[in-house]
């Protein structure tokens, strides 16, 4: 059913249909030089300062291509599996844009550095999925043309400016099977393949910096249909935000055309942030002819299996096999899992106290509580502050054993933040250690008890919400050093002896 | 010394031992030069500042103690060449106004080697012509007779050259742009293995197979120049990695030994009598220096031209879509950036770049890759097969260099009759081999009464581009062909 | 053996791919010119080329890469970059409009 004033589809027609995902990205790869001279690869210069013969396609200027940006694709590809081809090679894929010096970029064609792999993700719930890649592989980035206009925008322009810094700067093209069913499943994916370029070290995929841009094809069909619906192209979304809604508002676009009996055209759309829709972007037949052929400067590349071998040795767990640790392995929750896996420093540095305290649960409350409220008042980061993971494994040890009660292990931690050292010695030094001595507590439990008739009146009377009051009171006593488990226990123990 | 007939060996060595300065070369060059120039048009642009002060650089270092290979000797630049600072046209109206902000690798070593620039010459637009017609500015004369024109595509490399009017230069050889021209104008002209010499600031035409190298008046000379100018490049990644050892040096005077292939497809009679006693003479000139005479067969030789006008538009449709008024260059303004593209491409290319970028676009497009270009990058690998099986049976392919002595201007309006022009140096260009034309005798043209210079070509197996100039030495030492001829411009001796 | 089709070339067609405004006369000139050259490149149709691969390059090169280092001495001054410029405007190129169909 379509609603015939808004045009929306309601969402139990929503539901009889599935939508068909495939993400392309491109990914600026972190270089010092750019793809193929060596111009900074930097972002925020003035107009045309980061240019030489070579990326502004001066007559006679020839791409030697940069050693780190081929390893670091190589690196990509097999973080997700990817096999490693023994031949690669350099194409030209020729076409006429103002951005674009040469008029022809070149990219790669029939064989890339990268071919098939596995992109694993999981969603905001936990849920777990899977897309396959086609392949990875290495282009150079164009210039960046800005519209005369009032807004900026291309309508109504009558002129353009053109900023060449960023024309030939290494990019990955990461081209994703259509394995993906929802928006949330293309933006975990594409979360996913950034968290591992981050981890990788080969991007630091900067959204703000346009660092990671993607386009996506987007078909819908009944679910259970076995073929594939006619697909639309979204290009332009430069943040998951942006991908998220655009393929929302594309399925949505898609669904109440099939529904109001029409067909879908197979084309290219724009994703318009600030109407939040895609629009036609019809293009002349002949610009898709882009007259690949192998680039006649450059020489191919022989990757021999011992070459991506040695790469290989090199990996170290990815991102996704983190969090299933910490999911599967520690017992950790999804949400938690996340947040330490999305900050590698953090994670590591946890590991670390996992690893000392055999406590993962405990030392990740420790982690993502009070340290990360600490780190984020003094605006230090954990891993770079006074606490060492040996500290902190101490503590959490100190807690388990109950050798601390919490209000103590919150200040023990306060005071490691400012000076560093050893929990225990805080501990002691502060006189911080926990009164578990039965007598003792027993001891001050009737200490209260005496001091405070009405409230054991009221207890005995069924009021038994009072028990908190009670062992606050036994803890002040005791000046926070009591074992409140062992506190509650002989309160009890007296207050229901009559 | 004279520095307007001498060798560039003798001035080099003149100036290294302080018997002439640089300075001196440069003076006396400068309007000698000039006045030739106004006969033959063989520049675009004369540089006489950027001489002179080359000539103090050169001079300063000689005192200092260097010693450089080219002390002093006066080179002319083919104009698709960057020097910085100066006009860069590549003979096209495109570039009309473009000043180089760098210079060429090549063009860099010559000057590091102590050359001295005396300007940019004149040539086919984008290197693509075998006559230098095709030039966007002028017409380049042949020195040897003013109605005739130079070769092409290095016409004013070559005719500088050939008149006196520069002692070495620097063209750049696609199908055959070195060796044709260097045939038409009796001088020596050198296309070293693809990839010895690097491309970097070289003005692309198809890039697989262009490569710079050297006119001079002597074989020796010739070698003097590619010394200088080869090696690995960093800017080039398809600069060759091996070392180029020296040619210069020590090379030899005989040919005993020596296998020379005479190419069974490649038949000289069908060229005419005259042409074809000319070169039958001049296989038995390098029999009498003791070579043996070898029959090898090139079955696909004859497909060279065919695969070349594939491969070359086809490369270059990619290599000018640069030219786009955007950046530096032609503009004529449209309403949108498509409209001003196709205006300034319009106006700024003439037809015959025209012609090879359509064809060239036609070959890579969807549906024809596979039956042109593909096909064509096929047949290169037979053909390259086939040299690679002649070699086996001989050291050097002795061959004509061109199909013809200089014929006269518009002579030739069937692009496809001037491709033939070529017929012999494109499948040695499309094999990537060394190869070179050395003068081997004069031919009076059935259209005309002056004897007009012929030339050999000989090519070996890449990378033996010491043994092929030695060849080569051998033949010019013993023949002496070139000095049997004299240019008809002022100043000659 | 493939089958070429030199009768098929539309130079218009062709012309726009390059970026290349062709008048009526010019067309009317090169059309017979290309088809032609082309009919003179059919012959090799004749040559055998199955199992043969293609030479993108003549010359056996491979892996020819550059250190990822900075070449300071390559950059261009941004008065440098921009002096060949037809037109320019606060430090930017500066080109006609760029039709949405130019994408
Ligand atoms: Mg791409
Ligand atoms: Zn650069």
């Amino acid at each position: 059913m379509i609603d015939e004033r808004t045009g929306e589809v309601s969402a139990e027609t929503r539901a009889r249909y599935e939508a068909v995902i495939g993400i392309e990205c491109h990914v600026e790869l972190k270089t010092v030089s750019k793809m193929f001279c060596g111009c900074p690869n930097a972002f925020g210069s003035p107009p045309n300062t980061n240019v030489c013969p070579v990326c502004l396609a001066l007559p006679g200027a020839l791409p030697v291509p940069n050693a780190k940006a081929i390893e670091q694709i190589v690196r990509a590809g097999l973080a997700f599996g990817s096999t490693i081809p023994e031949h690669a090679k350099f194409d030209r894929k020729n076409y006429f844009y103002p951005d674009m010096p040469k008029n022809y970029q070149i990219s790669q064609y029939d064989m890339p550095l990268t071919v098939g792999g596995i992109v694993r993700y999981w969603l905001e719930d936990g849920t777990r999925g899977e897309c396959r890649l086609t392949r990875i592989h290495l282009e150079e980035d164009t210039g960046k043309s800005t519209h005369a206009s009032a807004d900026g925008r291309l309508a109504g322009a009558t002129s353009s400016l053109v900023d060449f810094n960023r024309a030939g700067v290494p990019l990955m093209e990461c081209v994703g099977e259509p394995d993906l069913r929802s928006a949330e499943e293309a933006v975990a994916f594409l979360e996913s393949l950034a968290r591992t370029f981050r981890e990788l070290g080969v991007s630091d995929v900067k959204m703000e910096e346009g660092s990671l841009r993607c386009d996506a094809n987007v078909s819908v069909r009944l679910r259970g249909a076995a073929e594939y619906g006619t697909k639309a192209e979204i290009k332009n979304m430069n943040s998951f935000r942006s991908a998220r809604r655009a393929i929302e508002s594309e399925i949505a676009r898609q669904i109440a055309v099939l529904e109001g009996g029409g067909r879908v055209i197979q084309e290219t759309r724009g994703w318009d942030e600030a109407a939040g829709v895609t629009h036609s972007q019809r293009s002349k037949e002949e610009a898709h002819d882009y007259r690949y052929f192998p680039d006649p400067d450059l020489v191919p590349l022989d990757s021999p299996p011992a070459a991506a071998d040695a790469v290989r040795a090199t990996l170290i767990e990815t991102p996704y096999e983190r969090y299933i640790r910490y999911v599967d392995g520690f017992g950790i929750a999804s949400k938690q899992a996340t947040q330490l896996v999305d900050d590698a420093a953090l994670s590591q540095w946890f590991d670390r106290v996992a690893a000392a305290s055999g406590q993962p649960l405990a030392a990740m409350h420790f982690v993502l509580g009070d340290l990360s409220r600490l780190a984020n008042e003094t605006g230090i980061a954990i891993s770079g502050g006074k606490v060492t993971p040996e500290a902190l494994a101490e503590l959490v040890e100190l807690t388990q054993n109950n050798a601390i009660n919490s209000s103590a292990a919150k200040k023990v931690l306060e005071v490691l933040w400012i000076e560093g050292g050893s929990a225990k010695a805080i501990v002691e030094r502060e006189g911080l250690a926990q009164v578990s001595d039965r007598a003792a507590v027993a001891a001050l439990v009737a200490e209260v008890l005496d001091a405070n008739p009405k409230v054991v009146a009221d207890y005995r009377a069924g009021k038994t919400n009072v028990l908190g009051f009670l062992t606050g009171a036994v803890m002040k006593a005791s000046r926070g050093k009591a074992n409140p488990a062992l506190t509650q226990e002989l309160l009890r123990e007296k207050l229901e002896q009559k | 010394m004279d520095p307007l007939h001498d060798s560039a060996v003798a001035i080099a060595t003149a100036v290294n031992r302080g018997e002439m300065s640089a300075a001196d070369v440069a003076e006396t060059v400068i309007p000698h030069v000039a006045r030739i120039d106004a006969q033959v048009d063989a520049y675009l642009q004369l540089t006489p500042e950027l001489m002179r002060a080359q000539a103090r650089r050169v001079d300063a270092r000689i005192a200092a103690g260097e010693r450089l290979p080219l002390a002093g000797v006066p080179v002319a630049i083919k104009d698709n060449m960057c020097l910085d600072g100066t006009r860069t046209t590549a003979g096209s109206k495109i570039l009309g106004n473009f000043v180089a902000p760098y210079t060429a690798t090549a063009v860099q070593r010559l000057l590091d080697a102590g050359a001295l620039p005396i300007g940019k010459t004149n040539l086919d637009e984008f290197a693509m012509g075998s006559s230098g017609e095709n030039s966007a500015f002028k017409k380049t004369r042949n020195p040897y007779d003013l109605e005739r024109v130079p070769g092409g595509s290095s016409a004013g490399s070559a005719a500088s050259v050939g008149a006196f009017a520069a002692t070495l230069s620097l063209g750049s050889d696609t199908g055959g742009s070195i060796r044709e021209p260097a045939a038409f104008c009796n001088v020596v002209g050198f296309k070293p293995t693809y990839g010895r010499v690097s491309r970097y600031g070289l003005i692309a035409f198809a890039s697989s197979l262009d490569q710079i190298g050297p006119f001079a008046r002597s074989v020796e000379d010739a070698a003097l120049a590619y010394d200088a100018i080869a090696g690995k490049d960093p800017l080039d990644a398809t600069s060759i990695d091996r070392a180029a050892e020296p040619t210069a040096a020590n090379l030899p005077r005989d040919l005993r030994g020596v296998r020379v292939g005479i190419v069974k497809e490649f038949d000289t009679a069908g060229l005419g009598t005259s042409i074809d006693t000319c070169y039958r003479n001049a296989y038995d000139e390098l029999a009498a220096l003791g070579a043996e005479l070898v029959e090898v067969s090139l079955p696909t030789a004859k497909y060279g031209l065919a695969t070349y006008y594939l491969i070359a538009p086809a490369e270059c449709s990619s290599n000018l879509a640069r030219f786009d008024g955007v950046r530096y260059g032609l503009r004529v303004d449209g309403a949108d950036v498509g409209e001003m593209y196709e205006r300034t491409r319009a106006a700024g290319f003439g037809p015959e770049v025209k012609r090879r970028i359509l064809i060239g676009t036609y070959a890579l497009s969807s549906g024809y890759y596979d039956a042109y270009y593909l096909k064509a990058q096929k047949a290169r690998t037979r053909i390259a097969e086939d040299f690679a099986r002649a070699f086996e049976l001989c050291d050097v392919i002795a061959s004509p260099a061109a199909s013809s002595p200089a014929f006269g201007f518009n002579a030739k309006s069937d692009p496809v009759a001037m491709y033939l022009m070529d017929y012999y140096t494109i499948p040695v260009s499309l094999a990537g081999l060394p190869s070179l034309s050395v003068p081997c005798g004069a031919v009076v043209p059935e259209d005309g009464t002056r004897a007009m210079p012929m030339g050999l070509q000989l090519a070996s197996p890449l990378f033996t581009e010491r043994a092929l100039l030695g060849y080569a030495h051998a033949y010019e030492q013993a023949t002496r062909h070139a000095d049997k001829l004299r240019p008809v411009t002022e100043g000659a001796r | 053996m493939l089958v070429m089709a030199s009768d098929r070339i539309d130079i218009r067609h062709v012309a726009r791919l390059a970026r290349l405004a062709l008048s009526d006369a010019e067309i009317a000139t090169f059309a017979p010119q290309l088809a032609n050259l082309l009919s003179f490149v059919d012959e090799l149709t004749e040559l055998d080329t199955a199992n043969v691969a293609a030479t993108a390059q003549v010359v056996p090169s491979r892996n020819v890469e550059r250190a990822d280092a900075l070449r300071p001495e390559t950059l261009l001054s941004h008065d440098a970059a921009l002096a060949n410029a037809p037109q320019t405007q606060g430090g930017y190129f500066r080109v006609p409009r760029i039709l949405a169909e130019d994408i």
